[in-house]
């Protein structure tokens, strides 16, 4: 066979070979050059190409490589999200390393290769392109969770994520490799058109296999009971991290368990029990638990397994439209999770910060603008109209009750109404407040403007003018090719 | 024809978004100008646009717009458009037109405010979200205008935050709501997943063929539409929030949580009459919750002695009225006196606004007294309403009281019971009302010398104000002169189209309800014995609180156990906090003490204890916790993969 | 099934072969302790201290190193078996994919992982 011409195509490829290359190319330099400045920018201009020949590729469905990557709508969407995440992450991320004395190029670079490794995961159909994707996305995640390596809890916070998250992994190799027993191929496709036959034959292997391979990506998106990590590591992580942690490698967990599950497994119906499960233990230990943090950190922490539960209702309601209102929600979630992120950031810049929710006592006081974003951002993610948060949940919700889940939308609904909770005390420390000793201001620098201006126009432009956002989340259902 | 519906909402957002950008930078009189301006210029849109409704032939008067397509076409659509039809002309006018008065009257009362800028910014939010809740065309943006309402409500409740106090109420007004956002939600998806859609037009045509009369699908919709109700609306058992929201600046208790958010319950009910019509449970459910509210509200405004908490009741205790009248199936008699109630609800707290201005922040009303001629122009106008809301004949509440219990005594759903109800509570209304003003404007002042030398007349700017809503209060009732008196009713006319569940959806001008069995003569004799009922009850008030000031000490020591059951608002707060709120955050300590504590710190140090004496080289707790991690993930997945096998 | 029933026929096979041996040598073999013979055998160098100690965690970045290249290799030996039926774009690739490699050496380089202070 000639292998040259038929299956090798680099221009599919192209964004993730941008990405890659300017991440080497900023690791090397990084150890001549002293200007971070630089080496930040260089980032931001890799990605931002690689964000603009991901784009070219929307509409255009292609396939490669023997089928290993795909390039579909899904797939751009999704990329497009992971890429506008590590965006915003940089530029948010910049005043926090230069305060925290951490400020090395190797952030960056790692930045970059995990998001290569999430763009691999949504593109392909393939299983051990998806788990090559998985590790890719991983390893610098572990490392970046590490990177205060004076601090000790951002050590452990490393070294947990690392333990946990190979052990994690061995599930996925190893429901990986019953698949293949089972059916004899890796390919989610060739599953899906046998699944019948493939079910007749070795019920038993496949199942296990679906279900392990399950339990691998619950994992990533933090479903309960597979979501213990989460705290410590979202806590002891650099706060820009974990705002990076909590979109990025949730929305590719995602990406995958859509793929797989509602695509792949579609023949399934025993998972809809599953989902239906973990959906309501996720959003009602996520929120119940979110209530008693102090730690911003660790209630964002708790907080983002619940957004993971309110995702995996429409994993539950299935078929085109819950891919659709999932995909959109992961959209919206970006945005404002990323905004809220951002603020925590800039707040957690100061010297002596601890991240404690009591230290954003008096924002609206000396800085209203940043203290009414909070709000936004908070309400946003307590599914408030007209915010992007609201038109997501509604979303789901809908898509769910559409498809007979009515008790499962009561829970979400009440659920959501828990989550007010937590989030408006965010609100009224920031807003009523009686800060113990005068609010120490925090420095502000353009990135930080510019992160924020995007987090918030996109958190009201999905929730006041949906219509053309929806569009395009309808257009990223599969199945195509 | 293009009517720009759009310009009624867009301005107060206008005044919202260049106060809010700007705030800090204007000076005080333009900030109050964009505000009132953007307020009054969408007022006066709204009175053209409704002039222009007039116009329209009467079975044909809807207007509606869309602005743009909000969720496109799939597996739902909704459009961001405007309805302006009978029910909510008229709700746009009375929102937009108190909201204006109390914008102009707020420039007085807020004028010392440090927060000046951010009240008036504030204030514009509320009217935007205000005027779209009313002017939505479906529910979701019905919904949306909800939310916005309830945020503005909360931020102005709170609006005094370093009072703890003040942001302890407005929390509390938040999260009680959220509850009725629930049922409310909850039965939209209801709604949503039966018709397919959230329109007014789709659901209401399609209601019928879709559910079941008195089906448990619509009779569950219903009620839990009725329970968002019951959370704006300050109805059992969601009331407990309102007497605390008086926490906020007077203006907007009269604005907020008097002249319009609150009835936004009655309004949902109203419009969703269609499909109301179709649950006689819910609509029983409704009327006996109404009046139960107004009674208990009644009977608690009694023994109160802030001046704002006996407004505060007595607005409960009103708006109980309305939902009797939506319970009975009269939904225009409801919006009638929702109409006239706004006017002089607002009147008595802007006039409460004035006193407590000129008492130098003093609310208890056993401070007041003789006022009357110190304050002549609020005295005047707080007496017109005050017999206005007692229902006093020719004053607008005397017009929409007596319909409301006339249709509550006549109508298909009510019943004499009803009836008699409802008159014990009117006649409970007007004497703790007479008893208010008889405390603060008339005897002796009590007051210490320091605060009587201070005693003064409100500005012009708030006191002009109060005589325009003393006008409304008297004529606002002659739009709706019922028949038996030579009217002919014509407000109920003008909203009869819009009320399509009472009449099949076939327009008739034949009025169903209209003293079905009963005659002319029935209805005025009725009418008349209430009103002497009434005189009764103002003159007892009078007996007690200026003539023969002891006996109401007397009464009041010999039936010390009533006094302090209706002093202490019948311990709901306490009874909720003892058997709901405690036990929840019990529940969730003990919840979180299972899995965080015992689980992950319990299993994890037991462990890790083991683990700490073979291997004292690492930190013997996390090598604890990793593992308990892990064993929870191997856990999950043994225990998914187990199911299957065992199935 | 049929043909996973070697697999466990040798599985078995396996383990008792061990298993039996181990046995039989404990029945015949002649028990001499002594002083030198109990010692951690180091390729015949005199030992030194427990081999229960902590090493310098600079080994682990050699080892790391080290791991890298040897896998390396597991890639260009089938690269070279086949060099000559792959052509020219299969020598492109691996030489990409060394350099690679090579960025990462500077890499490690450039940081001073390689000197030994």
């Amino acid at each position: 066979m000639d292998i040259r011409s038929a299956a090798i195509d680099l221009g599919l490829i192209s964004p993730e070979i941008i990405i890659l290359a300017s991440a080497m190319v900023v690791l090397l330099l990084g150890t001549v050059l002293k200007s971070r400045g630089l080496m930040a920018f260089l980032s931001l201009l890799g990605l931002v190409v690689g964000l603009v020949l991901v784009l070219q590729q929307w509409s255009q469905p292609q396939s490669g490589y023997y089928g290993m990557v795909l390039k579909d709508n899904f797939s751009v969407f999704f990329s497009v999200v992971f890429i506008m995440t590590a965006i915003i992450t940089l530029l948010m991320a910049r005043d926090y390393l230069i305060a925290k004395h951490i400020d090395r190029h190797e952030f960056y670079t790692l930045l970059m290769f995990s998001t290569v490794g999430m763009m691999l995961m949504a593109g392909s159909t393939d299983l051990v392109v998806i788990f090559l994707g998985l590790e890719i996305m991983s390893v610098p995640l572990y490392v970046m969770a590490g990177m205060n390596k004076i601090d000790p809890k951002s050590n452990e916070s490393g070294i947990k994520y690392f333990m946990i998250g190979a052990f994690a992994s061995s599930f996925l190799v190893f429901g990986i490799a019953l698949l293949y027993g089972a059916s004899g191929t890796t390919d989610l496709r060739r599953i899906m058109a046998d699944f019948s036959f493939l079910k007749m034959q070795s019920e038993l292997l496949l199942y296990s296999g679906a279900l392990l391979v399950m339990t691998g990506f619950a994992f990533k998106v933090a479903a309960v009971p597979f979501h213990m990590w989460v705290p410590d590591v979202y806590e002891g992580a650099p706060t820009p991290v974990t705002g990076f942690f909590s979109v990025g490698p949730k929305a590719a967990g995602f990406a995958a368990l859509l793929r797989i599950c509602v695509y792949g497994f579609s023949g399934m119906a025993e998972l809809t029990a599953v989902f239906w499960l973990l959906a309501v233990l996720t959003m009602v230990v996520g929120n119940v638990l979110a209530i008693f943090q102090n730690n911003i950190k660790r209630m964002l922490a708790y907080s983002s397994i619940a957004h993971a539960g309110y995702i995996l209702v429409a994993l539950t309601a299935g078929g085109e439209g819950a891919v659709s209102s999932a995909v959109y929600y992961l959209l919206a979630y970006m945005f404002f999770n990323l905004g809220g992120f951002t603020i925590v950031t800039i707040i957690d810049s100061r010297t002596g910060s601890n991240s404690q929710i009591d230290e954003i006592k008096g924002l609206a006081g000396r800085h209203p603008y940043l203290a009414s974003l909070l709000a936004l951002f908070m309400f946003a993610l307590a599914g408030f109209p007209p915010t992007a948060g609201f038109m997501g949940k509604f979303y789901i919700f809908s898509e769910a009750v559409r498809n007979g889940f009515v008790w499962l939308t009561v829970i979400a609904v009440m659920n959501s109404l828990v989550s007010v909770f937590y989030y408006l005390r965010v609100v009224v420390a920031a807003f009523f407040g009686k800060p113990d000793q005068e609010f120490s201001p925090v420095s502000f620098s353009p990135a930080l403007f510019i992160a924020l201006l995007v987090t918030a126009v996109g958190t009201l432009a999905l929730g006041c003018f949906p219509g053309y956002w929806l569009e395009l989340s309808q257009m990223s259902m599969f199945p195509i090719i | 024809m293009n009517h720009s519906l759009y310009l009624i909402i867009l301005l107060p957002l206008l005044g919202f978004l260049l106060n809010g950008l700007l705030l800090g930078r204007l000076k005080k009189g333009f900030v109050s100008f964009i505000a009132c301006a953007s307020v009054g210029l969408s007022f006066v849109w709204g009175v053209k646009v409704f002039f222009e409704l007039l116009a329209m032939p009467e079975g044909a008067r809807a207007i509606q717009e869309t602005l743009f397509t909000w969720i496109p076409a799939g597996q739902f659509q909704v459009d961001f458009s405007l309805l302006f039809d009978p029910l909510s002309s008229v709700m746009v006018l009375v929102v937009a037109g108190v909201s204006f008065i109390i914008h102009i009257y707020s420039i007085g009362y807020m004028h010392d405010d440090p927060g000046f800028g951010r009240y008036f910014t504030y204030l514009n939010l509320f009217v935007f979200a205000m005027l779209t809740l009313v002017l939505a065309d479906n529910y979701l943006l019905m919904f949306v205008g909800w939310e916005g309402v309830g945020l503005c409500s909360y931020l102005l409740i709170g609006f005094w935050f370093e009072k703890k106090s003040a942001s302890d109420a407005g929390k509390k007004a938040f999260i009680v709501n959220r509850i009725g956002d629930f049922g409310f939600l909850i039965g939209l998806f209801i709604i949503f997943w039966q018709v397919g859609s959230l329109n007014y037009a789709d659901v209401f045509a399609r209601a019928p063929e879709v559910f079941a009369v008195g089906g448990g699908v619509i009779t569950a919709a219903t009620l839990l539409l009725f329970l968002g109700a019951t959370g704006k609306s300050a109805q059992i058992p969601l009331f407990v929030w309102l007497p605390d929201a008086m926490e906020g600046p007077t203006p907007v208790s009269a604005l907020i949580h008097a002249a319009t958010m609150v009835t936004a319950g009655v309004y949902m009910i109203a419009r969703s009459n269609v499909l109301f019509m179709m649950a006689p449970t819910t609509l029983a459910v409704v009327a006996i919750v109404g009046l139960a509210t107004a009674l208990m509200a009644a009977t608690i405004a009694l023994a109160q002695n802030d001046i704002k908490r006996v407004l505060a009741y007595s607005t409960i205790s009103q708006l109980g009225y309305m939902f009797a009248a939506c319970g009975v199936a009269a939904f225009a008699a409801g919006i009638f006196h929702l109409m006239t109630h706004a006017f002089f609800k607002a009147l008595l707290f802007l006039g409460s606004g004035s006193v407590i201005h000129a008492m130098a922040g003093q609310q208890d009303m056993r401070y007041m007294g003789g006022l009357k001629k110190q304050q002549p122009a609020t005295f005047v106008t707080f007496f017109i309403a005050t017999l206005a809301i007692a229902g006093i004949p020719g004053f607008s509440g005397f017009f929409s009281k007596d319909e409301i219990l006339w249709k509550s005594f006549s109508s298909d759903f009510g019943s004499p019971i009803l009836w008699a109800v409802g008159l014990f509570t009117a006649i409970l209304t007007a004497f703790y009302m007479f008893r208010l003003v008889y405390l603060t404007f008339y005897g002796e002042g009590r007051m210490d010398n320091h605060t009587k030398a201070h005693l003064h007349e409100s500005p012009k700017v708030m006191t002009v104000p109060l005589m325009v809503l003393a006008v409304l209060s008297v004529i606002g009732g002659y739009v709706g002169i019922p028949h038996v008196l030579g009217g002919s009713n014509r407000f109920e006319q003008f909203l009869h189209p819009v009320m399509t569940g009472l009449h099949g959806g076939a327009d008739t001008s034949e009025h169903v309800l209209t003293s079905a069995g009963h005659s002319a003569g029935t209805e005025l004799t009725l009418m008349i014995g209430s009103v002497v009922l009434i005189l009764i009850a103002i003159y007892m008030a009078y007996y007690l609180y200026l003539k023969n000031i002891d006996l109401a000490g007397r009464i009041r020591n010999n039936l010390s156990g009533v006094h302090a059951l209706l002093h202490g608002k019948y311990f709901v707060d306490e009874i909720y906090g003892a058997l709901i709120i405690r036990p929840l955050i019990n529940g969730s300590l003990f919840l979180w003490k299972i899995i965080d504590v015992f689980v992950i710190d319990g299993i994890a140090n037991g462990l890790a204890s083991i683990v700490g004496d073979i291997s004292t080289g690492v930190r013997p707790v996390q090598t604890g916790t990793m593992r308990t991690y892990a064993t929870m993930i191997l856990a999950g997945a043994v225990v998914l993969i187990g199911y299957f096998i065992i199935r | 099934m049929a043909s996973y029933a070697a697999v466990l026929i040798f599985l078995l096979l396996g383990i008792g072969l061990v298993l039996v041996t181990f046995f039989t040598a404990r029945l015949i073999r002649p028990s001499n302790p002594y002083k030198e013979k109990n010692q951690t055998y180091e390729c015949g160098e005199r030992p030194f201290g427990d081999s229960w100690v902590q090493f310098n965690n600079r080994f682990y970045i050699f080892a790391l190193l080290f791991v890298i290249f040897d896998v390396e290799v597991v890639f260009l030996f089938p690269w070279a078996v086949a060099f000559n039926q792959l052509g020219l774009f299969a020598l492109i690739e691996m030489v990409i994919f060394i350099v690679i490699l090579v960025f990462g050496l500077v890499y490690a380089w450039k940081k001073g992982v390689l000197k030994w202070v």
